[in-house]
């Protein structure tokens, strides 16, 4: 990642949209290829790892960094989308495209939900609904037969797709793409009136609702878009594994990693999550070999601990003046 | 007497028991996040991690879980005040409490149970005392004294801790604290200071409620994750700082979830907590008794 794709400074004359998917989709192609290149199966693995934490940080950047609300259940919300893929699969044979779609349906609708009934009191009130949420939504699938319940539900996928060497490169590729737009939707609410909007909601609530500042209808928007990109993250799970339980999908990984990454990457620019995502996931990839995967996520709760107290404004803000 | 009215009546007592134990889990959270509008979504955690303390005290030296629970109470008041001065030193002194202080006792109660997995091992714990396997029959009504020594365990607790903010200079203070920490400096008493104090009351609860969980049910390093939905939904049902509203809250849901489990099965006993978290969240968010803030 050069320093050119560090974000602009305040205010910018005009933002730069077009650079900023022209650069994606050239990093992208370009990853695509060197991993061609390399011809493993475990660096499709390793980079789908990281990607759906990308996608994952990014969605909980739009809602947690801009507007200050803090989602606690980005296992709920992605496990969502996961099972919306494996319902569709089961009943109507659909695979993983119109699975993310799926995906980004019902897990939007979570959104919108938790935040109809939660949002017009105090951010703290969200946050503990959506820290039950995944609870709730984890007993609900354990007693739900019809996708395995606590068995789990096996997706056969396929063994081949044309035009990638494997269906593991595939899904790697699919990843990328959903990364790209993950991270691109983020950079746009940024920039648009909408961030401004819920920026101007973290800073000062009150203040934002007495110049005219929509309040509830932003956050209610930011809500539905932050959830719908957390249950994309999760719909490729299933075709990724070809099998999926509970355990799997509502795994504590994903809610800790989740605000771990945008906080010690930095919270509130779009660029933020994407480098503590990588940076994260990529340690965590490369721990998993050597030290069990528990004491991997005690390090990242010390981490998180550790960044919000003393760089409260994550690596980010290292190099930004305030 | 017609069975279902007979499982219905031992619904009811089970769950006024059960409702001893939420009471204990939820008091602490009363004042923590009532009372000092700390959210300390650690607070189950805490009380999980107390619960095992006792199962390893309470096994080693050969006491009652119950007993072990109130001699460890000093330790975890300690801990509290700890946990309290860097919340404040990070967090609170700068106006951080929103996003980082969360996240900030979200990491502790990620630490906490993963700390339990990495020290204990994921399996459950149990240390079951004589009585726990006594049941004491009132006519067609069961009352197992597992579920009645830890609920009166609780309601001491809470009652003693209620005479304390009623009567002393400090609990008093502490009242004081969450209506204005300017006017309490204006008479010569550190806010901060009686924070810490109502802070590391506040785990010390956790660590009574913990050893009334053991009696009641094995733990295990997760177990506390259902207990978020449900003692939130106390202590904002309770109406957030009054402790006999959480102990009525505690009761009245104690009911329901009991009721709910022994007709429908108890699998279903975590949706009870967070569906009526989500109805007083948007019906009712100024609590069951509490006047409109």
């Amino acid at each position: 990642m050069s320093a050119t794709a560090l974000p602009a400074p305040a205010a910018p004359a005009r933002p730069r949209h077009l650079s900023y998917w022209l650069g994606a989709a050239l990093l992208a192609a370009a990853l695509l290829v060197a991993l061609r290149l390399i011809g493993n199966e475990y660096g499709w693995y390793a980079g789908y790892f990281v990607l759906q934490y990308v996608v994952l940080a990014a969605a909980w950047n739009i809602l947690g960094g801009y507007a200050g609300y803090v989602n606690f259940g980005a296992a709920g919300f992605m496990a969502t989308g996961t099972y919306t893929a494996v319902v569709l699969y089961e009943a109507l044979g659909l695979g993983v495209i119109p699975g993310i779609l799926g995906a980004a349906v019902t897990a939007g609708l979570l959104g919108l939900g938790t935040g109809y009934l939660t949002l017009r009191l105090r951010g703290v009130y969200f946050s503990i609904a959506t820290l039950c949420l995944a609870v709730v939504l984890q007993t609900l699938v354990v007693n739900w037969d019809y996708v395995g319940g606590s068995r789990g539900a096996y997706v056969i996928r396929p063994m081949t797709m044309p035009g990638f060497v494997s269906y593991g490169e595939y899904i790697f590729a699919v990843m990328l793409a959903l990364a790209v737009i993950a991270v691109g939707i983020g950079r746009t609410v940024e920039l648009s009136r909408l961030g401004r909007g819920l920026q101007a909601i973290r800073d000062n609530e009150r203040a934002a609702e007495a110049v005219g500042v929509p309040t509830l209808r932003l956050k209610l928007i930011a809500t539905t878009l932050s959830g719908a990109l957390m249950g994309v993250a999760g719909a490729p799970l299933p075709f990724y594994a070809g099998y999926v339980n509970p355990d799997g999908a509502f795994n504590l990984a994903y809610a800790v990693n989740t605000i771990a990454m945008p906080l010690i990457g930095g919270a509130g620019t779009w660029l933020g999550p994407v480098i503590g995502a990588v940076l994260l996931a990529t340690l965590q990839q490369a721990a998993t070999v050597t030290i069990s995967s528990a004491l991997n996520l005690w390090i990242v709760g010390w981490m998180l601990v550790l960044f919000v107290a003393l760089a409260p404004r994550g690596i980010l803000g290292w190099f930004r003046k305030r | 007497m017609d069975p279902t009215l007979s499982l219905l009546l031992n619904g009811v007592v089970s769950g006024l028991l059960l409702g001893g134990l939420y009471a204990a889990a939820a008091s602490g959270l009363a004042i923590s996040f009532g009372m000092l509008d700390i959210v300390n979504i650690a607070h189950p955690a805490l009380m999980v991690a107390a619960g095992m303390s006792v199962v390893l005290l309470g096994t080693a030296l050969g006491l009652d879980p119950l007993l072990v629970a109130v001699l460890q109470a000093p330790a975890f008041f300690l801990l509290g005040t700890l946990l309290y001065r860097a919340y404040h030193h990070f967090f609170e002194r700068r106006g951080d409490e929103a996003l980082q202080g969360l996240a900030f006792f979200f990491g502790v109660m990620f630490i906490v149970e993963v700390g339990l997995v990495l020290l204990l091992g994921p399996e459950q714990r149990f240390l079951d005392p004589d009585y726990a396997f006594v049941t004491w029959r009132l006519g067609e009504v069961d009352v197992p004294l597992r579920m009645l020594a830890p609920a009166l365990l609780a309601l001491a607790a809470i009652a003693a801790l209620w005479v304390f903010l009623r009567r002393s200079f400090t609990g008093l203070a502490i009242a004081a604290v969450a209506q204005d920490p300017e006017a309490l400096r204006l008479m010569a008493v550190d806010p901060v200071r009686i924070k810490r104090i109502a802070f590391g009351l506040s785990i010390a609860l956790a660590s009574i409620a913990g050893g009334a969980l053991v009696v009641v049910q094995p733990i295990e390093p997760a177990s506390h994750q259902v207990f978020i939905g449900r003692v939130f939904a106390i202590c904002i049902m309770g109406g957030m700082a009054s402790l006999p509203g959480c102990v009525l809250a505690a009761f009245l849901f104690g009911v329901v979830e009991n009721v709910t489990a022994s007709f429908y099965g108890p699998s279903w006993s975590p949706a009870v907590a967070f569906g009526w978290l989500l109805l007083v969240l948007a019906f009712r968010p100024q609590g069951l008794f509490g006047r409109l803030a």
